[in-house]
This record gives structure tokens, sequence and C-alpha cells, in this order.
């Protein structure tokens, strides 16, 4: 599976992350080293193997149904970059 | 100048208790190290030494209303990837350069109830991403065994703070090798517990699978007192273990004659310094002499640890890497003309190169159409390596093997060359997608340099790996040497 | 050519617990914005998600009520995007493994024939925040309140054929998670959300056609009205030679059509991955067992009870259960009144007629059920007649008063004293002996229909408050 620039721009897309054109090639090249390390795995004969998620066989804990936090949107929005009237704003959404 | 920075935990609880020195004192004596020294090694993203004093004063009416517990008044760092109310928490990144965290991460809570003293806040790779803490924001630690060098990473600032005694004690966290990997090439200890036995809740995640909180500090007591304060159940974390934790200090003493110590044959191959495996191989003659059994264990597909490593890490950071859009908190860019104008130059903006990488990969391993042949393949080559641990684990009680391939690399050196970056975590990174716990502990030095001797515990086996760690420590003196300049 | 309609819908229920799904934050409707947002729900760095016990149940419930089976270990996903709606850039929800398997549920069709819709599954997920697009100086304002409300999406299979069946199941699904109490149903406040799959295939072909996914609509005319105006659309497409192009659309209520949703250049690709920060969600049976231990009797068990235990028509027991307020509210008039079937009639013409008339719904009625009970109990011990009934019922809806209370205060019990009776019978033959003379004489087919005008008379001098049955009996008597 080589690496291709158009695959590099639509990954680049799906993690919305800006690449310079003149920067494409070369991170191109950076990511099909990396996938080459990766792809050492294919070595490996995996058939009936259980993929594993999770380091420790456990099962999820439930939380009782409580409200248990208060309102602090004001501490919480201080570090927002750009708040009016207690909202998030972003540039405008267009359904 | 006192010497107090030359103390073990042990040695400052007693003096605090004695009255030989406040913890104002202690806290003064470490924030004048800092001051002295961090411009060259530039260890600390943070110095909080306001609050630090402050604490110090509490520490202190405590002690003296007999109300101290075994690490009241110590002071300590902690990596910048915990979140602490009020103070920067930036995680190495110019995406949180504006963060101030708004509270407290489970670690940083129950060390501050234990009553110790936050100096600032560590230096480290960018989200924990690297080995050479060269993708800090804020620039690289220096190696304070040699300046021209890395410390490692990603907990490169708290490994090379407390080897050059800027903090007698740091917090580390281990996705892959992060704290036992800075411990090696600072000449420390480092420990990453098993997998859930520190509560994640407040550490900013890279690769939720994987990332562990663990201490990191001259001696394996010392890193036994502190986990001994980390460790337990936290409801607010799904994967943190409900289940008591061990009595540390206890375990230090426990003989260990007759211990069986597996010596993992795979780590011992081709790509190890030569200078590093003689220093492991003379660490393992005292611990014959001390009465452990060496037994040769295999980790067959230990190789194939590093590629899965590198899908499963970057797949789950590339998700937990989403919620930095510039909308909530984080840097967001000037002028946005639309919503993907913002996420698109915030994110590029914010995130340097190596995160940007380690994105892209991960997202390319989720797609459609790839995720059999990447996130699923890794997701199994992980069950078999597990699966290799369970049964070296039948033949020892401990694993040993040196926790990286070399002494600390120059500056630069690997910071153009990602692979062979990430081949600086080979012996660590294995332990990470098993979820067991092992540690970092100094062995003889090799071209002058720190070496690391890993020993790799199995589930909830902190006790018995500290216990080897501390009685080695008893026979030799490679824990206590000082770089120079710093002694 | 004839065209099959295939429809499927997927729907989006807010389960009715106090806090969200993976944090201690309150999921209460009309906050003001981001007071009920914590770090959990702000995706904030270093903060992880724990489950809410409260909505694994009610998936629980709902599960057990369609038949299906409980899966005994599911797990939780991410579903990765970006949308500002969407603090993490990855919704939490269930893709693989879901907690409710394959199941069931039965619509009557207008015909009157019953229906077995499939349902594939339904999940746990988090629900997102909210766009505000009034303008913000060019800005769209974001409320994360919503963010992590505990959602189940239901999903059909493509069983539907009609718009009509959809709505029919729809309603059905409504029905049942408002009976289970699992949501509280509220469309205006977007409890309760429905997507739509629509396709058609000429008819007798095996392969679905190409579908189009419905979005926004937000109540079951509206669901109605684009399923309609979608399935004309994709006709008219196919029958002009034309392809239907697989894509969302959006129905604009107020032009009463669906349009193409502006889709970014990309196709989705979600990447979705088990959630690291949650374990599998394993359900034992004693967890099952106590969970629907308390479960409230379902619509349609309730229904089959109505028709046995009151004797109540088919289509007057699936009135009566089409909620569970209404069914609740009709047991608790029987229990007072003790006739079933005359409680039925009560609430179902005099009650819900002027329901309708004040535009009001059940459970603000100024008349309570125990309220009504006691009317219909006056009614069935012949202490009023129906008639006067409808008088006091009309009273009791102004003053909210009991039924007891307005007939003393007026006096408007029922003569059933048949020497009263008998009077006022004499008197009227007394006052009308041309009349009687008439129906003596008359045609005895007629005489029934004649035999009106005394009845009247002798219920106008008594004020009404004759039985009337007596009246009737006494008069035949004497005239005959």
């Amino acid at each position: 599976m080589s690496l291709q620039r158009e695959d590099v721009e639509k990954i680049a897309h799906l993690a919305r992350l800006a690449v310079p054109e003149e920067e494409l090639e070369h991170l191109r090249g950076e990511l099909a080293g990396i996938l080459h390390l990766v792809e050492q795995m294919d070595e490996l004969d995996t058939g009936d193997i259980t993929p594993m998620a999770h380091p420790l066989e456990m099962t999820q804990r439930l939380r009782v149904d409580r409200v248990t936090e208060e309102n602090h949107r004001d501490q919480y929005q201080a570090v927002a970059p750009l708040v009016e009237n207690g909202l998030y704003l972003v540039p405008r959404v267009i359904e | 100048m006192s010497d107090l920075h030359r103390k073990s935990l042990r040695e400052l609880r007693e003096g605090l208790a004695a009255g030989s020195f406040t913890s104002v004192e202690l806290v003064e004596h470490f924030l004048a190290r800092i001051r002295e020294h961090d411009q060259t090694l530039n260890t600390l993203i943070t110095v909080s030494d306001k609050e630090a004093l402050q604490q110090a004063g509490a520490a202190d009416e405590r002690i003296q209303k007999g109300e101290a517990g075994p690490l009241t008044g110590i002071p300590l760092i902690h990596k910048d990837i915990f979140c602490t109310r009020g103070v920067k928490t930036s995680c190495g990144s110019r995406m949180l350069d504006n963060f101030i965290s708004p509270y407290d991460a489970t670690v940083v809570e129950r060390l501050a109830d234990a009553g110790m003293v936050m100096l600032g806040k560590a230096n480290m790779d960018e989200f924990a991403m690297g080995s050479s803490n060269e993708t800090s924001y804020y620039g690289p630690v220096k190696n304070p065994w040699d300046t021209e060098r890395v410390p490692g990473g990603s907990s490169g600032g708290s490994a090379a703070a407390v080897a050059a005694r800027l903090a007698p004690a740091a917090t580390g966290t281990d996705t892959g090798g992060s704290i036992r990997q800075p411990a090696a090439l600072c000449g420390i200890t480092g420990l990453k517990p098993s997998y859930g036995r520190v509560s994640r809740w407040g550490m900013i995640a890279f690769a939720s699978s994987l990332d562990q909180a663990g201490p990191m500090a001259r001696s394996a007591e010392d890193c036994a007192l502190l986990l001994s304060a980390m460790a337990g159940f936290d409801e607010r974390d799904s994967t943190c273990v409900d289940r008591p934790v061990d009595d540390y200090l206890a375990a230090l003493e426990r003989p260990v004659k007759g211990l069986r110590v597996g010596v993992v044959k795979e780590f011992f191959g081709e790509g190890l310094d030569s200078g590093v495996g003689a220093s492991i191989e003379e660490a393992m003659k005292v611990l014959e002499g001390l009465g452990v059994e060496l037994v040769e264990v295999s980790l067959p597909h230990s190789r194939y640890s590093v590629p899965a490593y590198y899908v499963v890490a970057p797949a789950e950071a590339s998700s937990n890497l989403a919620r930095y859009d510039g909308v909530r908190f984080g840097h967001r860019c000037d002028d946005p003309k639309d919503l993907e104008d913002l996420y698109k130059r915030s994110r590029a903006e914010g995130f340097g190169a190596e995160v940007k990488r380690r994105i892209m990969i991960g997202t390319y391993a989720l797609s459609a159409g790839y995720y059999d042949a990447y996130y699923l393949k890794a997701q199994k080559v992980r069950q078999v390596i597990a699966r290799d641990f369970r049964n070296a684990f039948e033949q020892a009680d401990l694993l040993l093997g040196p926790a990286s391939p070399e002494v600390a690399f120059r500056l630069g050196e690997k910071s153009d060359d990602p692979v062979s970056m990430y081949l600086s975590d080979i012996y660590t990174i294995a332990v990470n997608l098993a979820g067991l716990p092992a540690l970092s502990m100094p062995a003889p030095r090799a071209h002058g340099l720190p070496v690391g001797l890993q020993l790799i515990g199995n589930y909830f086996d902190e006790g018995r790996l500290l216990n080897l760690a501390h009685q080695l420590q008893l026979a030799t003196d490679w824990h206590l040497q000082t770089p120079e300049g710093f002694a | 050519m004839a065209w099959e309609t295939v429809i499927g819908l997927e729907i989006h229920v807010q389960l009715t617990t106090k806090s969200k799904i993976f944090s201690g934050a309150s999921t209460r409707f009309g906050a003001e914005p981001n007071t009920q947002a914590c770090l959990v729900d702000l995706g904030f760095p270093g903060v992880l998600p724990v489950l809410n016990e409260g909505a694994v149940r009610r998936a629980v419930l709902f599960g057990t009520a369609i038949e299906a089976e409980i899966a005994r270990r599911s797990v939780f996903a991410r579903k990765n995007y970006f949308y500002p709606d969407l603090p993490k850039g990855y919704q939490i929800s269930q893709y693989e493994l879901p907690i409710v398997g394959r199941g069931h549920v039965e619509i009557l069709l207008e015909n009157g024939e019953r229906k077995r819709i499939g349902v594939t599954r339904a999940h746990l997920e988090e629900d997102a925040g909210k766009s505000l697009h009034e303008d913000f100086h060019g800005y769209t304002g974001i409320d994360l309140n919503r963010a992590g409300t505990p959602l189940l999406e239901i999903v059909s299979e493509p069983d539907l054929r009609s718009a009509k069946e959809a709505v029919a199941y729809a309603k059905k699904i409504h029905q049942i998670v408002t009976y289970l109490g699992i949501c509280d149903g509220n469309m205006q406040e977007g409890s309760f959300r429905m997507d739509a799959n629509v396709s058609v295939r000429p008819v007798g072909r095996k392969e679905f056609g190409t579908r189009t996914e419905l979005k926004n609509l937000n109540s079951f005319r509206f669901l109605e009205r684009a399923i309609d105006f979608e399935v004309e659309r994709q006709i008219d497409v196919l029958e002009s030679g034309g392809q239907v192009v697989q894509e969302t659309r959006l129905y604009d209520a107020q032009k009463d059509e669906t349009r193409s949703m502006r889709t970014k250049e990309e196709a989705n690709d979600y990447r979705y991955f088990p959630d690291p920060d949650l374990l599998p969600l394993v359900i034992e049976d004693a967890f099952i067992e106590e969970t629907v231990k308390g479960m409230p009797e379902l619509p349609e068990a309730r229904r089959r009870r109505f028709e046995e235990e009151y004797g109540l028509s088919a289509y007057d027991a699936e009135v009566l259960t089409a909620t569970r307020p209404q069914a609740d509210y009709y047991e608790a008039v029987v229990a007072v009144a003790g006739d079933a079937k005359l409680a039925a009639n009560w609430m179902m013409v005099e009650l819900f007629g002027a329901l309708n008339k004040a535009g009001l719904s059940l459970e603000v009625s100024p008349v309570s059920a125990e309220a009504l009970g006691g009317l219909v109990k006056r009614i069935a011990d012949d202490t009023i007649s129906g008639k006067i009934a409808k008088t006091v019922f009309e009273e009791m809806w102004r003053s909210g008063r009991a039924a007891d209370e307005i007939i003393e205060e007026k006096g408007l019990r029922q003569i059933t004293d048949s020497s009263a009776i008998e009077a006022i019978v004499d008197e009227v033959l007394a006052e009308n002996a041309q009349q009687v003379e008439n129906y003596r004489n008359a045609d005895p087919k007629k005489q029934p229909k004649m035999l009106g005008f005394f009845v009247g008379q002798v219920m106008k001098k008594s004020q009404g408050k004759a039985n009337p049955r007596q009246v009737n009996e006494l008069l035949r008597n004497k005239l005959g």
C-alpha cells in the first residue's frame, strides 16, 4: 500500500490540518516511512487471534444517575478564545 | 550552600519531622537551584514559586500540628501533562500555551493532599510524543550529564530535573517508555505502574489504552513512597482498577533470595550498544550475588511491538487530539474565514510536526478501507505480545533487560528521522501494549553516561519490582551518582 | 409503472435520566446556555467518561419491551468527525456491538390488520450540543448544554411500505418509550427525533432502490409529508430516466419539500474504533431481572386487558391505551365509577370533546379522573340521568367541583320514587286527553313513536329529574 500525495491530502482534511502545498511531498515521504515500519506487522500471521482493545480484562463500571455538577460556566469560559452571552462563537455555520 | 538537594525523600521527611529545616526552607533551596541551573537545562515550563511557598507554609503548619504524612512538605515537579488548577498546563504544546486548567488531575490532587509542594511544571515532548524532549514547543531539555545530549522523552524535563537535583521527585507519564527511557538516559529511577493502577483523570490523553502515570525519583524507595500516594481507585476513570494498593514500603524489605528473574533474550540482540549491554550484565552479576536466580526467557514477538504501537498509539491520539479545535480552549488562529479554516489553521499552527505526523498516521490507520489492515491487525499483534509476557511469567517472577538500546544521544541526532527515533523505545513499548508495570533504574554508566536497567513485573506486582530495585540499590551506589556541576 | 416504497426509520430517543450519559451534569431542558455543560461535556483536556447506570437500565427496558435480545457484552465506540456542536471531535456511540439486538413491534394498519415491523437494533450514544444560527455578527453560537444527554437510537428494518406505516411505527415507538417512562416524548423539545431512509422500486423487484436519508423530521405530520414528497420526487426522477442519488436531504416544512443538504465533498469517514476510555459493558441476568421487575405494563398488553377486563371494544381499548396518561386516567375513572363501559363513553365523548374544544391536553384537564368517576358513578346508580349528567359535567368543567356537590346543591337528583312519578304521569295524561285518545286508536306500530310525546311532557314537568326508564314503563302500562 504505497501512500500517494492524494492520500496525504485526504488524511490532512479528515484530521483538519492545514498542510501547505510545498510540504506535501516531504510529509508523504515521512508518513510512508512510518507506514513501512508499521507494515512489518504483516509478517505475523494473526488469523484467529482475538484483537486486544484493553490491557486489562475488566468491564465497565456504572455511575449512579445523580447530578453532581454545578454551573461553572464563567470559570470554564475564562480560557475560551471567543464567547458571547455564554455561547462559544465559531464562524457562521451554514446548513 | 546546604546539601538539602542530596537527601532522599526519607531523609527529607526525617529532617522536616525533626525540625532541622522547614518546608519553606526546602522549597526556597530548590527554587534557588532552579534559578541557577534551569536556564541551561530548560527542565521546567512553569515555575510556580508563589504557590509553592504558600503550600510549603501550609505544610509546615501541618508538620507542627503533628498532622504530617510521609510526604508532607516535600517538593516535587509535575510533568506538564497533568492538569493543575490555576496553573498553566501546556502539555508542551503551543496549542495549550494559553491554557490555565480549571481543575486538578487526580494525581496532582492526591500528592497535594499528601502535603507535597509543587515547584512547577516539567518540560516534555509535545503531547508526550517523542523520545528526546525535542518536540516541545518550549525548546529541548538538556541532559545534565552532557548538555549536548537529550534527556530522553517524553518525560525528559522530569528526569533531567531530578537528575540535576532541581527537585527531589517528579511525576511522569509513560505511553511507550516515556518514564523509563528518560529515567535511563538521565540516571534516575522511574516506574510505570500497571495500566489502571493510577488514575488518568486530569492527565492529558495521548493514547488512552497505554497511558499511565508514575513516579520519577532517585531511588526505588523514593518511588515507593510516591507511588503509595499516587495509586488507587478513582471513580472518575472507568479504566482505573478498584483493588487495594499494596504496601510498597513494606515490600521493599522483602528478601529477594531465590527470586527468579527472566533475562529477555530478544533485548540483548542486534541494535544494543555494547557498552549498555556490558553495564546491564554487570548489574546482573550483582543480582546473582544477592541470590537472585537468572533464567533466560523469550518474548518472541517483541520486535512487532514498535510497529503495532505506531498504529495503536497514533490511532487513539488522532481521536484524543480532535478536541483541540480552537473553540472552547487552546490556540485559535487569527481571522478564520470559515469553520474549516478555523479548524485547519488553528490545528496546523497549534500542533508541532511530530504531533501532526502521528495524527495523520492514526487518521489513516482508522480510515475506511485501512482499519482491518492497520488498526485491527495491531490489536491482534498486541494480543500476541501480551501472550508472550504471560508465557514468560510462567518461568520467572520478574523480567529484566536494558531500558534503552543506547545511552543519551546528541541533540538533533534523530530529530529528522522519525523512524530511528521511534526505535529508541524498542525495549519499553511492549510493556505498554501489555499493560504491565516496569521500572528503569541506574546501572553502571557506559561511555560516561547513564544506563537504565529495566525490570518488568506481572500485573499489579509493583511491590516486587520496587523490592528488587531497592535491594539492588542497597548493594550498589549507581543511583547515587550525580552529574558534574549538580552535586 | 407501479412503484413500491421502502422505508426504514432511525429514531433518536432522549432518555429521562437526571444526569448525562457520561457525566454528572444535569439533563434539564431549557437552562441558560452552557450552564449545564461540565468539563466532561466540554471535552476539556484530561477528562474521562463514566457510564450512567440509568441510561443502561432504560435501554434494557426498551429492549425487553420489543422482545429483543439484550447484548450481554456491548462496546462503546468513537465516531470521529469535526463539528462545533461536538466538543471532543468524536461522538461516543455503539457501533459493532449495540446493547439492544433484533426485536419487533406491531402496528395497526388502516385496514385494521396488524403488521410486524422489525427493529434491527438500538444503541446508546451521547447527544450533541446545539448550534444557534441567529446572527452573532457573522458567527454561530454554540450551546453545549445538550451535549452528553443520553440517547437511544432505534433503527428499524426497511419493513415500512408507506408514509402512513412509517407514522404508525413511529407512533408505536413513541408510545412504548413513553409508557416505559424512559423518554418524555416531547417532540417540540427534541426528545424524540426521526430520520427516514426512503427508496422506491418497481413492484415485484427484490433489490432495494437507492435510498435517501431525510433529516429534521420533528413531528409525525412532517414525517408523513416528507416521505410523501420524497417518494414522488424519486418516482419522478426515475420515470424521467434519471437516477436517485444517495444523499442526505433536509425536509423544509415551510415549503413542504425535501432538499439536498450541501454535504461536504468528502464522503463521511467516521473512523469508528472502540473507545479506549470505556470498557466493555457486560450485563448480567440479575441486572436485567432487577431492571425489568418494575416494568410498567406495555400498551399491547394493556389494550388486551382493557378488552377482557372491562369488556371494551377493540377500538375503544386502542384509543384509551394510546398513551399511558390516558390509560391511567381511564383506570382511575373506572375505579371510582364502577361501570367500565359507561366510563369509556364518558371519557371518549364528553371529556375528549371538551378537551379538544378547549385545546387542552389530558394532563391539564380541569376535571380529574376521580371527579369524572364520581359523575359516571351517579349515572350508573341512577342518581341522575345521562342528560342531567351533561349539565353537571359542564359545571364541573367550569368550577372544578365534585359531581355530588353540584347534584345536591341544584337538586338534580333523579326522581325514582314510583308514586311520585305516577302522580306526574297521571297529571300529564289528564291534561292531554285528546292525545291519549289518539294514541289508543293508533296503529300499534306507530305507538312507540307517539309515546315519546308523553315521555317528553313528563320529563318537562319533572324538570328532567324523573327516571326515564320508569316513566316509559308507567306510561306504557297506563296507556296500554
